[in-house]
């Protein structure tokens, strides 16, 4: 592994995985709140803060991490007053975050690092030993505030007004979850960059819930989704020369398109499996049961009933009973039976 | 259910308006509902049957008058965990997939305060309320792949879990199947039986005729009737298509008079 010989590309992959497990344990609340844009807001507004620090020569990764932490708190507040007016007020404070930026980033003088590209699309190899230590200090909090508040988290992006009803501190919660947005925004402005951020904490979010079956595992899955591609996209444009950010983004995506792919492809074939066995049936609506005028077959561990030369299997389910066809009874050892049910 | 400290009504309201911004929707209402009572409160759509009940939440701002939730105004009651609340919501589902269990367990947060995990206690009540609704057996399936009668009893047990000395409910029977309807019912019987208050907003009480026994009808923002259930159903039980609103039963109480004493549950259920 020729890769792991550069330093850089060592601190390389360390801020690509800090970002891919920290930003889905973030993003997978805003999809459930349906908020999924607040982090590409925040990236906008960081975008000043990043400013400043280059005009102020001060740290830009901690001023970033100031301005976003305030334009975070700044949005729950306009929308913990009334909606109406909080769309127009966080459209206000994203563009001016990003048109902020711009203007100040061009007043630097010559020579500063003014590289407005390495923020918006990031540039993943000038990582330095500082700013990986900062990454970790954010990594851990953000983890552990997760793990800690996670569940009440998830009841206040699951229904606000439920938890506002029994007496959960909703808008601080609300705050905390803006909070970690930010501090993801600035964690991530290096590895994909300010206007890429909102796809790392979406989009692995987006593909773990098409399959997971319980908000944890759809957590964790989103996790190891988020690790996977930000790892291997970094690696990846290490051998072909293109932005990590891009590069992330789109193995991500790519993903996405193939598990939405893969779990419709299942739907219609478990519905057209479904509709293809309720037509066979349809002709004669009854229950088969002794007496019933179909004679009965046992098929392995149960009883068919011949049904005009194919068999039906009665397969009870929640919602009562539906005949599976097991195959014709004129060849009694009916080649691979459909399975039942489900 | 633990007793409440010194027999103060489950919910009062003196003279109280609700409303949202500067706009009142219920105005100048005095209820007292007694600990244990079961309650509809009926109204038509548009009645303020529903800003009510959210007032009560403390959901809707009270911009007049007094309202008391177990003896402590709306907005200072510091155990929210003691009241119980089913919104009128038809599905559970959010965009992340959870399963019942998982929101069911959102039910006992409130009274955890902000850091404590859930501990055997909890998953005890979890466990339980999820069995008194009937989905015993879904516990650890996604909610979005139950029906939609079944999705309500899921905001039920969620409720239940928190066991609370008040439970609020907004329309848990509309757009609900007749065997969900059933097995709410059923439910909500054994938890009136076992002294928990109940509050049930609804333009219906038919499927839960069994259980509620007082009728406080809702029209225009006021109280037009506050007596037993039977003596509203025929006007209540009419739908939202029912005649103007004179022609709701009001017996024996005018809109002038000051107070509605409390009426407590009629027993032999």
């Amino acid at each position: 592994m020729d890769i792991l010989e550069y330093g850089f590309m060592q601190r390389a992959l360390l801020a690509s995985l800090m970002v891919g497990l920290v930003a889905p344990a973030v993003g997978i609340f805003l999809v459930q709140r349906r908020l999924s844009l607040l982090g590409d807001g925040l990236g906008h507004v960081a975008l000043t803060g990043v400013a400043v620090g280059v005009l102020t020569s001060t740290a830009p990764v901690a001023a970033a991490l100031v301005a976003a932490v305030l334009g975070a708190v700044l949005i729950e507040l306009v929308r913990s007053r009334g909606r109406t007016s909080g769309d127009v007020a966080l459209a206000v404070l994203f563009y001016g975050g990003i048109a902020g930026g711009v203007v100040l980033l061009s007043l630097a003088p010559r020579g500063q690092a003014t590289n407005l590209e390495s923020y918006l699309f990031g540039a993943i190899t000038t990582t330095d030993p500082g700013d990986l230590a900062v990454f970790a200090v954010i990594t851990v909090t953000v983890l552990g505030v997760v793990g800690l508040l996670g569940q009440r988290l998830y009841a206040v992006s699951d229904d606000e007004e439920y938890a506002r009803a029994v007496g959960l501190p909703v808008l601080a919660l609300n705050m905390v979850l803006a909070t970690l947005v930010a501090a993801t925004v600035v964690l991530s402005m290096r590895v994909v960059g300010l206007l890429l951020i909102s796809a790392l904490m979406i989009v692995p979010s987006a593909v773990a819930q098409l399959v997971a079956r319980s908000f944890r595992q759809a957590l964790y899955l989103a996790c190891a989704i988020g690790l996977t591609v930000s790892v291997s996209g970094t690696t990846a444009s290490y051998y072909t020369g293109t932005p990590s950010g891009g590069t992330i983004v789109l193995l991500a995506i790519m993903l996405f398109l193939l598990v939405s792919g893969g779990v419709a492809l299942r739907e219609v074939t478990a519905r057209r499996r479904h509709r293809r066995r309720s037509e066979v049936h349809a002709a004669h609506p009854h229950e088969h049961g002794r007496g019933c005028g179909h004679p009965p077959v046992p098929h392995g561990d149960h009883v068919d009933y011949d049904h005009d030369g194919h068999l039906h299997a009665p397969h009870l389910t929640g919602a009562g009973v539906h005949y599976d066809e097991h195959g014709t009874h004129a060849v009694p050892a009916a080649p691979s039976p459909p399975r039942g049910g489900q | 259910m633990t007793p409440s400290p010194g027999g103060a009504a489950a919910v009062r309201l003196q003279n109280a308006t609700i409303g949202y911004g500067d706009v009142p929707i219920v105005t100048g209402v005095d209820l007292t509902i007694g600990h244990g009572e079961a309650v509809a409160i009926l109204g038509s759509n548009g009645s303020g049957k529903t800003t009510l009940a959210r007032g009560l939440l403390g959901l809707a701002p009270v911009l007049g008058g007094e309202v008391e939730l177990l003896g402590a105004p709306v907005g200072r009651l510091r155990e929210r965990g003691r009241v119980g609340y089913v919104p009128q919501r038809h599905t559970v589902s959010g965009a992340v997939p959870a399963t019942v269990r998982e929101v069911v367990s959102v039910g006992r947060l409130a009274s955890l305060g902000l850091f404590r995990r859930l501990g055997a206690t909890d998953r005890a009540a979890v466990s339980h309320a999820v069995a008194a609704v009937g989905l015993a057996d879904r516990m650890d399936e996604p909610v979005a792949s139950l029906s939609g009668g079944q999705q309500r009893r899921v905001l039920v047990a969620r409720a239940l879990a928190a066991q609370p000395e008040l439970l609020i409910m907004d329309e848990p029977t509309a757009g609900v199947d007749a065997a969900s309807q059933e097995a709410l019912g059923d439910v909500l019987a054994r938890v009136s039986a076992a002294g928990t208050t109940l509050l049930v907003v609804t333009h219906e009480a038919g499927p839960l005729t069994g259980v509620l026994t007082r009728a406080v009808v809702v029209d225009h923002g006021r109280i037009s009737y506050d007596g037993p259930l039977s003596g509203a159903e025929p006007a209540a039980g009419q739908h939202d298509h029912c005649g103007p609103p004179e022609d709701l039963v009001v017996r024996g109480y005018r809109l002038d008079q000051p107070t509605v004493s409390a009426r407590p549950a009629a027993g032999g259920r």
